[in-house]
């Protein structure tokens, strides 16, 4: 059978449009992009191959062979061993979109309860059964809110991780919508930037704790944002909302953010977890999947996908959002991590981090000529200011075992001395300790 | 039970009730029968300018989800706001409650590429044969 979706008509109209003359021409990688070179030797036999690959694979400084004081957007943290052992379970095993999900029901179930974790977390009315990462969960957020409000101008702080602001820009190419950036100071939204927010602002986007690690005052933000009818979004680390304030009591409409941190390890990048939860009114909005509970016809309770034509399948260009899958895997990891804590484990986790932390902001900062970079409460990232090039202070961690801090001028040349240290859970005194004194030999 | 003789209706089947310069729309029985049980009804926005064929509201049943577009151009003065809370007043009532906006400065001029009745009992006729 000849399957034909384009003739070759219109396929010679669509390369023409695009300014290319072969198909192929779309595929090639546009030179000035690094690509992976093998250098292997030919003619080698499997044994042979394993082993050459393993041992430069061995090579690799990670967190397993490294202590890691590095975050800025993906943690360590330790995931029980029951997280990996339930999750990879046989019965979870599944296609990789469930074209007749509710065979599924255990799936189902699974979702469900991970939808309804994520409301408890943010004190949303709704969550979807995830999306693909943090960044592209916030820029869904702000596809929302240019629906919802018919408006086009969005205003987000400085302070929002600069690759989440990256993606955003991506997703907004060749949309009328324009980016308003609220600049920062000591740390935190400049109040001045109020001003950016009018009656033709369609978001106020925020992050908490933000890319520095600061968590912020926004009371008068978010006043100003509601005043000027438009909706708010917050962007959060799932982790820090075991201490702090969910983000709905202080007025957020929708909450996302990268939900890694709940039980999946660092894995080069990925996959890793969208979280998205919003207020009821925005529910048939929302983008992504949603499963419900109902009741079978025997009375029996069973769960469902709802709320379906919202989607591409059925709404085609009208959809929501042409996300048609989750990471239906990593909710279910995410969901068994948050039962296996706990309430009071989840609770306990954050105390931890909390603790941590300021032990180690006390313990660097004692050291001559490391200063805050900011004075503002944090959660488990905060920023120092060293009296040494950070790049270089991380080559010479490196060599005595750790991965030292994100060197800010990275995000921002102005910060050129700037250095984000995030401490976990998986950190021990001990370890935070021998950091301190490495960090005090290299600094002398 | 308005008077369906005084209505105009589009392909689209969207009936509109000019009165002056206003006119307000819903859609037929015959579309709401097609498109079966209504569970959500997203209207425009107040002071929302829309031209003639473009598209206005969207209606949600258990089936899909269908544009509305304005038979007329005009500028959004009202809409039905009680459809939130009652999405099933479309079907039971689509000529009377079920209403979901009404345009205003419109010209009664344009009315001319739309249909009267008999055409429009006519044209669904068609579809349907």
């Amino acid at each position: 059978m000849n399957f034909v979706p384009i003739t070759e008509r219109d396929q010679q109209a669509m390369l023409a449009a695009a300014g290319v003359d072969a198909f192929e021409r779309l595929l090639s990688i546009p030179p000035g992009i690094p690509r992976a070179k093998w250098n292997l030797p030919k003619g080698l036999s499997e044994p042979e191959l394993t082993g050459l690959l393993t041992g430069q694979a061995a090579r690799n400084r990670t967190v397993r062979t490294e202590v890691s004081f590095l975050g800025a957007g993906a943690t360590e943290h330790w995931i029980p061993s029951v997280v990996r052992y339930l999750f990879s379970r046989g019965e979870f095993l599944t296609a990789y979109t469930p074209y007749q999900p509710e065979a599924s029901q255990g799936t189902l179930q699974a979702m469900y309860e991970f939808q309804s974790m994520i409301c408890d977390l943010t004190g949303m009315a709704v969550a979807n059964a995830s999306l693909y990462e943090g960044a592209s969960a916030l820029a869904e957020a702000v596809v929302l809110a240019l629906r919802a409000t018919g408006r086009n101008r969005v205003a987000i702080s400085r302070t929002v991780h600069p690759e989440y602001r990256q993606t955003l820009k991506t997703y907004l190419a060749g949309s009328e919508a324009a980016l308003d950036l609220l600049p920062h100071r000591d740390g935190a939204v400049d109040p001045a930037a109020e001003s950016k927010i009018t009656d033709q602002t369609a978001c106020l986007v925020l992050q908490l704790p933000n890319a520095f690690g600061c968590i912020e005052e926004w009371a008068a933000l978010i006043r100003k944002a509601k005043a000027q009818g438009a909706l708010v979004i917050v962007s959060a680390d799932p982790i820090a909302l075991s201490v702090v304030r969910p983000p709905a009591e202080i007025g957020a409409d929708i909450v996302v953010g990268e939900g890694q941190a709940l039980g999946t390890p660092l894995l080069y990048g990925g996959p890793y977890l969208g979280l998205f939860a919003c207020r009821e009114e925005l529910l048939r909005r929302l983008p992504g999947r949603i499963v419900g509970r109902t009741r079978d016809a025997n009375g029996r309770r069973g769960f469902v996908l709802t709320i379906q034509t919202r989607e591409q399948h059925i709404r085609r260009s009208r959809a929501t959002s042409n996300i048609c899958t989750n990471e239906a895997m990593m909710a279910l990891n995410a969901a068994v991590y948050l039962a296996a804590l706990g309430k009071s484990g989840f609770r306990e986790l954050g105390v931890q981090n909390l603790s941590k932390a300021r032990y180690a902001h006390q313990t660097l900062t004692a050291l001559p000529g490391v200063e805050p970079l900011f004075d503002r409460p944090f959660f488990n990232e905060f920023a120092l200011s060293l009296p040494k090039d950070p790049e270089q202070v991380n080559a010479e961690l490196l060599k005595r075992g750790f991965l030292g801090g994100l060197a800010l001028k990275r995000w921002d040349p102005k910060l050129a001395n700037g250095w984000l240290v995030c401490v976990t859970e998986a950190r021990s005194k001990e370890q935070i300790d021998r950091f301190a004194e490495a960090l005090r030999e290299i600094l002398r | 039970m308005a008077d369906l003789e005084k209505l105009k209706y589009t392909k689209t089947h969207e009936w509109i009730r000019v009165e002056g310069n206003k006119g307000v729309v819903g859609i037929t029985d015959h579309a709401q029968q097609e498109i079966s049980d209504v569970v959500f009804v997203e209207v425009p926005a107040l002071g929302k300018t829309v031209g003639a064929g473009e598209e206005a509201a969207v209606v949600e049943s258990v089936k899909s989800a269908f544009s509305i577009y304005a038979p007329v151009a005009g500028k959004v003065a009202r809409a039905n706001e009680e459809l939130a809370k009652n999405p099933g007043r479309v079907n039971a009532a689509p000529y009377a409650e079920g209403w979901i906006f009404e345009l205003e400065g419109i010209d009664a001029g344009n009315l001319e590429g739309l249909m009267d009745l008999p055409q429009y009992e006519q044209f669904v006729q068609g579809k349907e044969a």
